[in-house]
């Protein structure tokens, strides 16, 4: 630790602090452009310059100084830091009148206008004139994909992009070329970002250089209603922010949460967001003649009443899809019940996950912040950079700190980092409990981490291979007091609080994939279940809120609220419980599931126990406490892991497949999207080009 | 100084890998640098690439290094945008012109050789001839002040040029000689312009003071022996006055002075610097 003043404030920061650290300690705010937390150091804008003494006798860049540069006083006095001196001021002041020599006065045409560093900054430190003649330089702007906008003459070569798109992201796509006068920012030979995160450069970017393609003239940031939410586009319950204007969504931005996503976003989280607003059901159906008639809410109740009446309880069965928030399975399990059905499944991808065997065994139990920690990494049929890409960021700042060895079972793709390619399937996952190299590696972790993705689960032999997992993690010491390495990856957004409701098959109950199979059920509801083919026979109620496969294979369809028009419970793969708030309404008559799914109940002569979201919530909180604890991880029994690699169970030995092939293309919302679809073309041509 | 930017698609070859004899080298190169350092090799390969492609890089050749060196071809293209010692453009068969035009050579009519390079090659730098044999470019300093002015094609430096000296030599090259290098007036490399004053007596190139133990004692005084002998028929007219009426164009080897003459001037050398003209009158005004 170090003591120094800042502004006649004394503080005590570690040694490694840069001095724009100490100074933020010590509350002064430093203006600053290629500054972040999270990028390496480039020192190149200037802007952070600050007065020393006990340093070099001018203005220093305080983001590249560190304090343990700084000499004491000759008499031991701790080195002053001032941030507010008329040298400082001057100094900032002379880098804000180079920065906007070449800068455009276009702000009123700018995207960034209102929510721009440089027009802040220049606020505080911008002289009301220019006293420079000549002509403004001008940059030709840049192809750089679908996503992200360039307006080159704004950029002011901080290098944001470059070192995130390079450090975070992991694609070394961005560059600075003609470094000097002339220099310009772009990709190689204008390729488009091939990054799964490279949204995130537009809120990096300090100026209007980089913005939103989609939200390009969409509209201004003080015109819009902000609301806080979770992004259900993955298990990783990232935190965004919805901003609407009327009942529209415009755009979604990352929220800060350390332990989440950091301040990043997945392209998708980001850009899904014209995907809410085409291929919307806003009235209810009902299959009349083979055909999809629009209908009135009681028409539709009554088709359905008319149907289950007389259908014994264990012919009916409900279809849980990814997108479901906690409440609304909790209220369809309900009805289920009610109807005296037990054949509930939330996975429609058929992984053999039961939470009979306990939370930890499908809960990412190491967390995402404790990815961290860990000093090994085993990966087990997944894909984290599509499954997960923004935990795949965090694995990839794991292992560039290093000392990470990394073991891949399973498709050899390009993880944005090292890996050892162990091998492709269950056998390679048996030679490694008990030997093996990387099993040494592992059993010499401290915090070895063994990932399993739902590639490795979502296969007839799934129970047995996560059986298999679990005895590896056992046997290489992952579990034990203070670390559980057993972690479960999941790609649904609702999945893991499904498990946690139970919204698996009960005694006698049919599952997914046997509910879907000719001569099932008779009555199935599908709760936004769109990523399974339902056989022809049963007669389908589709609760869901777009015009996808499920609605297409509907008999009655009853228009659902989307992840940003409803209040709900996601519980990510870390078995962290956050509430996505309502941002906007659905469309036309669309109401929320739960109070869809409570009306029918009505109607069925099996009325639900609650009148609204708030008594549905302590219905669910009473049976479930955990999910009241709203943003807390619920540490699960490590005893589990280890009862579960006693089962045993035939593993088959086929290769793992990764359940995410489509990044863009995974959910109904997203293949509603006309941006995600031109990003899926994109990536299938890279694939096309990659294979040959 | 302009944008610098990959030459349009039309004019990038297919390909591009290094011959057997260049690969070899090149993987020297990259051996040269410590494991994960290998990317340090980028500008010394890129350089071979230029010389062997014919004096340009092309996009296939940044990839080419790129993949060699494990770096991302974003990261090449930054080099070789960055030093402009690097061609993007294709460059002329025969010779690339690269005509110096910082501080000393314009001072000494610098203008004068790139108008040379206009009239004979093409109104902007960075364009072929007609023939595709010739280019030229204006390139900032190029270590040869002392020659000023000079041009430099690839390696070799042509220097105290005048624009008539210039026209042949870029006739030579168009003919598919090679012009002689170096000081194009006669002088000896960077030897002054007006002949050597100091260090001018044989003894201390002869070998005959080795290992007299006397050294620079015993050298002044053969030295100021030769100069009294020399002094005492010719009345003394200091050289230094002398040597710069004859301007270097019309007398370009400049007849050694007398040593007397020579070893005094050496000896005021400091005092009446500023009153020699050291630099003839700008080409510039006797070009047109």
């Amino acid at each position: 630790m170090a003591k120094l003043i800042v502004d006649d404030i004394e503080v005590e920061v570690p040694a490694e602090y840069t001095l724009l650290q100490a100074c933020e300690a010590a509350g002064a705010e430093i203006p600053r452009f290629c500054f972040h937390e999270r990028l390496s150091i480039a020192g190149n804008c200037r802007m952070c310059l600050v007065e020393v003494k006990g340093g070099p006798p001018k203005p220093q860049a305080s983001c590249a100084m560190s304090v343990r540069d700084l000499r004491p006083g000759p008499n031991g006095e701790p080195p002053v830091i001032l941030t507010k001196s008329p040298m400082v001021k001057k100094a900032r002041e002379g880098v804000m009148e180079f920065l906007l020599i070449n800068h455009p006065l276009d702000c009123p045409i700018c995207d960034q206008g209102g929510e721009c560093d440089l027009q802040d900054q220049a606020m505080a430190y911008g002289v009301d004139t220019s006293r420079y003649a000549e002509n403004k330089r001008a940059v030709e702007d840049k192809y750089i994909g679908p996503l992200v906008k360039t307006s080159m003459t704004r950029c002011i070569q901080c290098t944001r992009c470059v070192r995130f798109t390079t450090e975070v992201a992991g694609v070394a796509e961005l560059g600075a070329i003609g470094r000097g006068e002339d220099m310009e920012i772009t990709t190689y030979l204008e390729a488009a970002l091939s990054s799964e995160l490279q949204g995130n450069v537009v809120d990096l970017c300090p100026v209007g250089a980089l913005t939103q393609r989609p939200y390009a003239y969409h509209a201004r940031p003080w015109e819009l209603v902000k609301t806080e939410s979770i992004d259900v586009m993955d298990a990783v319950g990232s935190n965004i922010r919805v901003d609407t204007r009327g009942r529209e969504v415009m755009r979604i931005l990352p929220r800060l949460h350390e332990d989440v996503n950091e301040e990043w976003i997945s392209d998708k989280t980001r850009y899904i967001w014209d995907g809410l607003k085409t291929q919307r059901l806003d009235r209810p159906y009902v299959r009349v003649g083979g055909k999809l008639r629009p209908a009135g809410w009681p028409e539709a109740f009554a088709a359905i009443a008319a149907k289950v009446k007389g259908v014994p309880g264990s012919r009916i069965g409900g279809l849980i899809g990814d997108l479901s928030s906690v409440e609304e399975v909790f209220a369809l399990k309900q009805l289920l019940a009610a109807l005296g059905s037990t054949s509930i499944d939330a996975r429609q991808d058929g992984a053999k996950l039961d939470p009979a065997l306990g939370r930890a065994s499908y809960l990412f139990n190491a967390t995402i912040a404790g990815i961290e920690q860990a000093d090994a990494l085993l990966i087990v049929g997944a894909n984290p950079r599509l499954e997960a890409s923004v935990l795949n960021a965090r694995i990839r700042k794991r292992w560039l700190h290093g000392n990470f060895p990394i073991g891949l079972i399973g498709e050899a793709v390009d993880l944005t980092y090292g890996y050892d390619y162990l091998g492709a399937g269950t056998d390679t996952l048996s030679d490694l409990v008990g030997s093996g190299t990387f099993a040494e590696t592992l059993k010499n972790a401290k915090h070895p981490l063994i990932l399993v993705g739902q590639g490795a689960l979502s296969r007839p032999d799934g129970a047995a291979v996560l059986a298999l997992a679990a005895r590896l993690a056992v046997s290489v010491g992952a579990v034990k007091e203070g670390w559980n390495g057993f972690s479960v990856l999941h790609t649904a957004a609702s999945r893991v609080g499904a498990l946690d409701v139970g919204a698996v098959p009960g005694e006698g109950g049919l599952d997914a994939v046997a509910m879907t199979n000719p001569g099932g059920v008779d009555v199935l509801f599908a709760l936004g279940a769109d990523e399974i083919d339902i056989a022809p026979g049963a007669f389908v109620v589709y609760i869901g809120t777009h015009g996808d496969r499920g609605a297409h294979r509907a008999d009655v369809i009853l228009p659902g609220a989307a992840y940003t028009e409803k209040s709900g419970t996601y519980v990510n793969t870390e078995g962290r419980a956050q509430i996505a708030n309502r941002a906007a309404f659905p469309p036309g008559e669309a109401r929320e599931e739960w109070a869809i799914l409570r009306a029918l109940s009505d109607v069925l002569g099996k009325k639900l126990p609650f009148d609204s979201l708030g008594q549905l919530r302590a219905a669910l909180y009473a049976a479930h406490p955990h999910l009241a604890r709203i943003d807390h991880v619920e540490a699960a029994d490590a005893q589990v892991v280890i009862d579960l690699a006693a089962r045993g169970g035939d593993t088959a030995s086929a290769p793992f497949h990764a359940a995410v092939t489509a990044f863009y293309l995974t959910n109904p919302i997203a293949r509603a999207s006309a941006v995600m679809a031109e990003c899926s073309a994109l990536a299938q041509d890279r694939l096309a080009a990659a294979a040959e | 100084m302009s944008v610098r930017r990959l030459a349009p698609k039309e004019l990038q070859p297919e390909s591009f890998a290094f011959t057997a004899e260049n690969l070899a080298w090149a993987e020297n190169t990259i051996a040269k640098y410590p494991a994960g350092r290998q990317a340090s090799a980028v500008i010394p390969l890129l350089m071979r690439a230029q010389e062997q492609a014919g004096g340009w890089v092309s996009e296939p050749a940044m990839r080419y290094v790129g993949d060699m060196l494990g770096m991302a071809p974003i990261r090449v293209y930054e080099v070789a945008t960055f030093y402009t010692q690097f061609q993007l453009l294709p460059v002329g068969r025969k010779a690339h012109i690269q005509v110096c035009g910082t501080t000393p050579c314009m001072l000494k009519g610098a203008g004068d050789l790139m108008k040379v390079c206009k009239n004979k090659i093409h109104a902007e730098p960075f364009h072929l001839n007609e023939s595709g044999t010739l280019s030229w470019e204006e390139v900032e300093c190029a270590g040869a002040c002392v020659n000023a002015p000079m041009v430099q094609v690839v390696n070799e430096v042509f220097e105290d040029l005048t624009p008539e000296i210039l026209e042949g030599i870029i006739d030579a090259f168009e003919r598919g000689e090679k012009p002689t290098t170096g000081p194009q007036n006669g002088r000896k490399s960077s030897e002054p312009v007006t002949g050597l004053r100091v260090l001018t007596s044989p003894e201390l190139y002869d070998g005959s003071m080795v290992g007299t133990g006397v050294g620079l004692a015993a050298a002044r005084e053969a030295i100021a022996a030769r100069a009294a002998a020399a002094a005492a028929p010719k009345p003394a007219e200091p050289a230094a006055a002398a040597a710069p009426a004859a301007p270097p164009k019309s007398d370009p080897a400049p007849a050694k002075p007398p040593v007397a003459e020579a070893v005094k001037a050496a000896g005021s050398a400091d005092s009446d610097k500023p009153s020699k003209p050291v630099a003839p009158p700008p080409a510039g005004e006797k070009g047109n």
